[in-house]
């Protein structure tokens, strides 16, 4: 018996995936050339995509020393942002109390602006990586728990009875039922979540850093090395895309039987 | 089944659902092992107090004495099917049948051949690989019953549980219930009369305002019980004139 005859979307549909993305990036570097020829505009305003291409090369090595440090504050904070967000909508889930004191708590936390918290972290925590990931953390943590909140709420009441007339214990109602129930809404928090990520680490950057692609990119504005703040923008564009699709894949694979459920024609 | 199913007998019943009573102190028994199909109108309570049986939650305002025939405690003895199959879409057909086993996290080897022979009981054993998603209503439903019986409760509650698949699929699982659920006793709440005429050794209607318990008349043939019998048609036309009356009579 063949366990899954219809597997994921075939190698045709992934690539024409890829070919659809690519072309997208075709037109829109040819769209910026076109602005620099057609507009004369200098180039300590915009460099061309050649000149940022060449900066890529020729400064790879600085560039990918200041990426993998930024590169570590956004997966830290993702995982710290991720484990704590879920473990906030596991306890708000589980505590009745809990709901009524850290509920506010949380939504407020939210109408602080990141870039008034990014000073204060840096005066406590001084200018490595911590105040970083926390930023990070920050900006990931409320979409995760806030989801991960709302799904666990809105477990289907017939499951809950089931479960009830099921024996189970409260413990095992929220990790066996309410959890997986929750995943859906939980992954798109994360999805938010993961693209969100670099904008903490980002911000935590240039705020006070001597380190990372924000720190880089200061500082190569401040020498007119427009074309190398560039090249570090396009290593950023192309973490938060690796980033989302690395999530949206891992998320697929956490929940393989909504891959089946688009497939079936029934 | 070791010992025989427990009898229940229901007293002091009330149910008020916005300071409106949809009865009040009905009184009822359930003989052990045997087969009884609860109905009425719509809104008039038959679900509410299924789940008052099966203690589940409820949000209006109610009260129900539960007797059972051997004194032991219903937990764990009790097994519910409701009108929607409730199969999780995270697990696939096998583990929905051992749900119970998997959620209470002691599913074994054992557990697991037992659910296979249920699937194939219920006509689905080349299913059990495959996600709930992949099958049909009436397939869906069976692996519900499947499940249902994993339990070997010897008390089975179940709301409305064909409702949701069509005419000749339900003709189908009526026989297969029947078949299955021998030696257990069986409430059911349906708001179709042929089907409670097929199934029931006894059939209670919920009627007038606040409601009380009307017993109809069955069909003495086996169940379950042909469509085409003459018995059957009669009870059939009685009870649907008492399902039509109004509530103020």
């Amino acid at each position: 018996m063949p366990e899954r005859a219809s597997s994921a979307p075939g190698p045709n549909a992934s690539l024409a995936r890829v070919g659809r993305g690519l072309l997208a990036a075709v037109v829109l570097i040819a769209l910026w050339q076109l602005t620099i020829t057609l507009a004369d505009v200098p180039r300590y305003i915009l460099p061309s995509p050649l000149a940022v291409a060449r900066a890529l090369v020729d400064q790879h090595q600085l560039l990918a020393y200041h990426a993998s440090i930024t590169a570590i504050e956004i997966v830290g904070g993702l995982i710290g942002g991720v484990l704590l967000g879920l473990a906030t909508a596991l306890a708000l889930a589980r505590f009745r109390p809990l709901r009524r004191t850290l509920l506010p708590v949380l939504l407020v936390s939210q109408a602080i602006p990141l870039f008034a918290l990014a000073p204060i972290l840096m005066l406590w925590l001084g200018y490595g990586l911590l105040p970083k990931i926390l930023m990070a953390m920050v900006i990931i943590y409320f979409p995760v728990a806030s989801t991960g909140y709302d799904g666990l709420r809105q477990t289907p009441q017939g499951w809950l009875d089931l479960a009830d007339t099921l024996g189970v214990n409260r413990r095992q109602r929220l990790l066996k039922v309410q959890l997986p129930a929750a995943l859906p809404a939980l992954a798109s928090g994360l999805r938010m979540a993961a693209s969100a990520a670099p904008i903490g680490a980002v911000i935590g950057e240039w705020v006070g850093a001597s380190r990372g692609l924000g720190f880089l990119m200061l500082n190569a504005n401040a020498r007119l090395q427009i074309d190398l703040m560039f090249a570090a923008l396009v290593v950023l564009v192309g973490f938060a895309v690796l980033l989302y699709f690395g999530v949206d894949t891992a998320l697929r694979r956490a929940m393989p039987w909504q891959r089946d459920a688009v497939e079936t024609p029934d | 089944m070791p010992s025989p199913p427990p009898g229940l007998e229901i007293r002091d019943a009330s149910l008020t659902f916005d300071q409106r009573p949809l009865f009040h102190r009905l009184t009822a028994s359930f003989e052990s092992g045997s087969w009884t199909c609860l109905l009425g109108r719509s809104g008039s309570g038959k679900s509410s107090l299924l789940r008052m049986i099966a203690g589940l939650s409820l949000p209006d305002n109610h009260r129900l004495t539960l007797t059972v025939s051997d004194a032991r405690p219903l937990r764990g003895r009790l097994a519910w099917m409701a009108q929607r199959d409730l199969l999780v879409p995270w697990q696939r057909v096998l583990d929905n049948v051992m749900l119970g086993a998997r959620w209470r996290g002691q599913a074994n080897a054992k557990d697991r051949q037992r659910a296979l022979t249920l699937l194939d009981q219920v006509g689905l054993a080349d299913k059990a690989g495959q996600w709930p998603s992949t099958l049909s209503g009436g397939q869906r439903q069976r692996v519900a019953l499947a499940r249902t019986l994993f339990e070997d409760a010897s008390i089975v509650l179940m709301d409305e549980p064909f409702s949701a698949v069509d005419a000749i699929t339900r003709l189908e699982l009526h026989e297969l219930a029947c078949q299955l659920l021998v030696g257990r006793t069986v409430i059911m709440v349906t708001h179709d009369p042929q089907e409670a005429l097929r199934l029931a050794d006894r059939i209670l209607v919920l009627q007038g305002e606040p409601a009380y318990l009307i017993t109809q008349p069955t069909p003495t043939c086996r169940r379950p019980r042909p469509l085409a019998d003459i018995e059957l048609q009669q009870c059939q036309a009685e009870l649907i004139a008492r399902l039509r009356e109004p509530a103020h009579a």
